[in-house]
């Protein structure tokens, strides 16, 4: 009984959020919407058992995609009324496809519930003795492994692929040059003079 | 009692949102990123129910993936959308052609 509260709690809010931050006129409310969306995909995922993905979801995408987006949103100084200005002329278009869209998915379950395909056989089963977190931990790095790391250097790559995209050079600061320092040599720098007595040294 | 297809039913309600996200603001980036990650989401919501209805685990660990690629997309699509508008100061995307390598 609780659990089916807690599933149409979360589905309603996650649907709900979902469809203002597709809705909303603020994109930074939109960010906002997003997080909470995630907050209760993760609810979802923990009613599933999936505790591991639940807590994976909050991090990654709550603590990091979403507060890049913050950040971006509003770091930008954009005239986002302007941007709303085709809104309502792709409105319609755009339910139209969606609606198509979703009586095509639900055919699809319907099909899948109809045992119209053979699911494969089970590649890893749930164990019941251990938790969520081990056996995903056990079967990560055992099977797979080399997608585990394909998916490290995609994280790499993004990373300074983000970082080549937007460093910039600014002109009129200076540097720390390395090279030039270490290059400078007591001779260049310094001078030997033996001035008469009297006189003042010319620089 | 709550199924597989409850699930099923709240994927394919926030994967259609997100199309239509796209749809509806053709206009600024920034929300397409948003309805990006929404159909993501909706994608692991799915999933993660087929993972916990058939006791596979697979499926949790490819959800993982699909989180790891989201996470570059949305870095590198943010990185995109800041050098465009710092050339621009606009970040209307129906009339970016000015790509020409």
């Amino acid at each position: 009984m609780i659990q089916t509260i807690a599933f149409y709690l979360f589905a309603t809010l996650v649907i709900a959020s979902g469809a203002l931050t597709v809705f909303a006129r603020n994109p930074v409310h939109s960010v906002l919407w997003l997080i909470l969306a995630f907050f209760n995909a993760a609810g979802l995922m923990i009613l599933l058992g999936a505790e591991f993905i639940a807590m994976l979801l909050i991090i990654v995408y709550v603590g990091a995609v979403a507060v890049l987006f913050l950040f971006v949103v509003m770091m930008l100084d954009v005239d986002f009324a302007e941007l709303r200005a085709g809104f309502v002329r792709y409105l319609p278009l755009g339910a139209l496809l969606a609606i198509i869209l979703a009586i095509e998915i639900v055919f699809a379950v319907g099909a899948w519930q109809a045992g119209a395909i053979d699911m494969g056989a089970r590649i890893a089963p749930v164990a019941s003795d251990v938790s969520n977190t081990q056996a995903i931990g056990q079967l990560l790095y055992t099977r797979y492994i080399f997608l585990f790391e394909a998916a490290g250097i995609i994280l790499l790559v993004a990373m300074v692929g983000a970082i080549v995209l937007t460093h910039r050079k600014r002109g009129g600061v200076k540097p720390q040059d390395i090279g030039h320092q270490v290059r400078r040599r007591p001779e260049d720098a310094t001078r030997l003079t033996r001035p008469e007595s009297g006189k003042g040294v010319e620089l | 009692m709550i199924g597989l297809t409850h699930y099923l039913v709240v994927g394919a309600i926030l994967f259609v949102l997100g199309v239509l996200g796209i749809f509806i603001n053709r206009k600024n980036v920034i929300i397409i990123l948003m309805a990006i990650e929404l159909i993501l989401l909706a994608v692991n919501i799915n999933l993660v129910a087929f993972s916990a209805y058939l006791g596979d685990l697979v499926g949790q660990v490819f959800s993982m993936f699909v989180l790891t690629v989201a996470a570059g997309e949305a870095a590198i699509g943010l990185a995109i959308l800041v050098i465009y508008f710092r050339g621009r100061g606009t970040i209307a995307v129906d009339d970016v052609n000015r790509m020409k390598g």
